[in-house]
C-alpha cells in the first residue's frame, strides 16, 4: 500500500469548511433552543390532569421518536411545498431537527420533572408558596439540574444530525465535503478532515456541557 | 385560654379506608401537644390535615378562629381556592422527617425563600430576619452551605429555622427526630425544647417518649383513627386507663 496523503487541495478550502461546521452548530443552536421549549411544554403537558391533553403528549413523543430524522427533514423539505408551506431549506431543516429535539427534550424534562422528589414541593406547600411560585423558585431549577447530564448528551447527538442537512443541500460541513471530495477526488483527506472537525466540536461541546454540570448538578444528599 | 388549632368531628379517607374517624381537639396558646401512637393510628395523617397537605372529608379545622381548606357555598362543601388555601398554609410551620430543605439553595436562601415570596418582605429584611432565626438554632456561620453539605441534624436545625422565621401561629413537627442518627437527635430535640419554652405553639408527632412526657403540656395517643386517650403527660404515661395505651407503652422504652 503506497497511498500518497495529500491535504492541500482540502486546506485551501479552508473558509468554507469553516462557515460548514459554523452553518452547523448554528443549526443546532436554534433548533435544541426551539425543541428543548417545545419540549417543556410537551414533558409538562404528559403530567397535565387532563388525559386528553397528557395523552396528546405521549402520542407526540413516541411518534417523533420513532421516525428517523432524515424522513422527516425530507417530508417537511418535499412535502409541505404541496400543502402551500414552503419553507427555504434552512428554516425547513431548522423545523425538522426541533421537532425531533422537542420528543427527545420532552423525555429527559420529564425525567428531570420525576427526580424532583414529592417533599420538597410539600415543604414549599407547607410554607405558603402557591403552586405557580413552586414550579418556578423549586421544581423547574432542580429539574434543570437533574437534567443537564441527559441534556447534554442529546446535545452532541442532535449536532450530529446536523449533517443530514447535507440531503437537502444546505451549506453545512459535509455539503462541503461531498462537494469537495467531487472537485478534487481527495476522498481519503477530505472524509479525514471532517471527521477531525466534528470530533473537535464534539468533544469542545461535551466539555463545556460537563463544567456547567460540575457547576450546577446538585451533589446527591 | 386561646385556642389556637380547633379540630371538629374531622374524618378523612384514602379511598374505601377510613384513617381519622372523628377528631375533636383543641391546642390553646402557648401549649405543647405530642400525638402519640402506633405506625396506622392516623397521627402523621392528623398533623398533615391541619396545614391541608392532606384532604379531608367531613368536619372543621380552626387555625386561630379560621375555618381553613373549605368553604360554603350554596350549602355545599367546596375546596378552597389554590391562593386561600396558600394563605392558610402560611399561618403554620411544619418540620418533616425527611428535612425536605431545598437541595438548590443554601441554608440562608431556604429560609429567605418564604420571607420574600410570602411575607413580601425586602431581601435585606428577609435575611436580616433569617439570620436572627439561625443564629438561634445554631446555624448561622453555615447559612452559605447546601443542604447537602451539612449533617441530618444540621439539615433539620435549618429547616425548623425556615417555618419558625415564617411567624406561624402554630408550629407542626411530623416525626422530626425519625431520620436522624440517634447521636444527631440530642441536638434537635433540643432547639424543640428551647422554642417550647418561649411560649411557641407547637403539636409533635413523636416516638421519643421520654421527650414527649418532658416537654408537652398534653399527650394525645391515637389508636385506629381515634383518640383514644388525652391528657398532661405524668397522668397519662403513669396511669393508662386504655388497655391499648397501656400495651403501647409497655413495647415504647420511656
Amino acid at each position: 500500500m503506497s497511498y500518497h496523503f495529500n491535504f492541500a487541495p482540502i486546506l485551501a478550502q479552508w473558509p468554507l469548511l469553516l462557515s460548514g461546521i459554523g452553518l452547523g452548530l448554528l443549526l443546532a443552536l436554534v433548533s435544541i433552543a426551539i425543541g428543548s421549549l417545545l419540549g417543556l411544554v410537551v414533558a409538562f403537558a404528559t403530567r397535565a390532569p387532563s388525559r386528553w391533553l397528557a395523552g396528546l403528549a405521549f402520542a407526540w413523543i413516541s411518534t417523533l421518536r420513532n421516525l428517523p430524522i432524515l424522513v422527516i427533514v425530507l417530508f417537511l423539505f418535499f412535502g409541505m411545498p404541496q400543502l402551500g408551506l414552503s419553507l427555504d431549506k434552512i428554516n425547513s431543516f431548522i423545523l425538522a431537527l426541533s421537532l425531533y429535539t422537542s420528543a427527545y427534550m420532552a423525555e429527559v424534562f420529564r425525567a428531570g420533572l420525576l427526580s424532583v422528589p414529592p417533599g420538597l414541593i410539600e415543604a414549599g406547600q407547607a410554607i405558603g408558596l402557591t403552586r405557580s411560585r413552586i414550579q418556578r423558585d423549586i421544581v423547574l431549577p432542580i429539574m434543570f439540574r437533574n437534567a443537564l447530564p441527559a441534556f447534554g448528551n442529546n446535545f452532541v447527538s442532535l449536532f450530529k444530525d446536523t449533517s443530514l442537512a447535507a440531503t437537502i443541500a444546505v451549506p453545512e460541513l459535509t455539503y462541503y465535503a461531498r462537494k469537495i471530495n467531487s472537485e478534487t477526488f481527495r476522498v481519503i483527506e477530505v472524509w479525514l478532515v471532517a471527521s477531525l472537525l466534528y470530533i473537535v466540536c464534539c468533544y469542545a461541546i461535551t466539555l463545556i456541557l460537563r463544567a456547567l454540570e460540575k457547576r450546577l448538578v446538585l451533589e446527591a444528599n | 385560654m386561646t385556642p389556637i388549632v380547633e379540630v371538629r368531628a374531622l374524618h378523612k379517607r384514602f379511598g374505601e379506608l377510613e384513617v381519622l374517624k372523628g377528631i375533636d381537639l383543641v391546642v390553646n396558646e402557648g401549649e405543647v401537644v405530642s400525638i402519640i401512637g402506633s405506625s396506622g393510628s392516623g397521627k402523621t395523617t392528623l398533623l398533615r390535615c391541619l396545614n391541608l397537605l392532606e384532604e379531608f372529608h367531613q368536619g372543621e379545622v380552626r387555625i386561630g378562629g379560621e375555618s381553613i381548606g373549605y368553604r360554603q357555598r350554596n350549602g355545599q362543601r367546596v375546596r378552597a381556592s389554590e391562593r386561600e388555601i396558600a394563605g392558610q398554609r402560611a399561618m403554620t410551620g411544619m418540620v418533616f422527617q425527611a428535612f425536605n430543605l431545598f437541595p438548590h439553595m443554601s441554608a440562608l436562601d431556604n429560609v429567605t425563600l418564604g420571607l420574600t415570596r410570602v411575607r413580601g418582605m425586602s431581601r435585606r429584611q428577609a435575611v436580616e430576619l433569617a439570620d436572627h432565626w439561625l443564629e438561634r438554632v445554631g446555624m448561622r456561620e453555615r447559612r452559605d452551605h447546601r443542604p447537602a453539605q451539612l449533617s441530618g441534624g444540621q439539615q433539620q436545625r435549618v429547616a425548623i429555622a425556615r417555618a419558625i422565621a415564617m411567624n406561624p401561629r402554630v408550629m407542626l413537627f411530623d416525626e422530626a427526630t425519625s431520620a436522624l442518627d440517634p447521636e444527631r437527635v440530642g441536638e434537635v430535640l433540643e432547639t424543640i425544647r428551647s422554642l417550647a419554652q418561649e411560649g411557641m405553639t407547637m403539636v409533635l408527632v413523636t416516638h421519643e417518649m421520654r421527650f414527649a412526657r418532658d416537654v408537652s403540656d398534653k399527650v394525645v395517643f391515637m389508636d385506629g383513627g381515634r383518640i383514644a386517650e388525652q391528657g398532661p403527660p405524668a397522668t397519662l404515661f403513669s396511669t393508662p386507663e386504655s388497655a391499648r395505651l397501656q400495651a403501647f407503652l409497655k413495647t415504647s422504652s420511656l
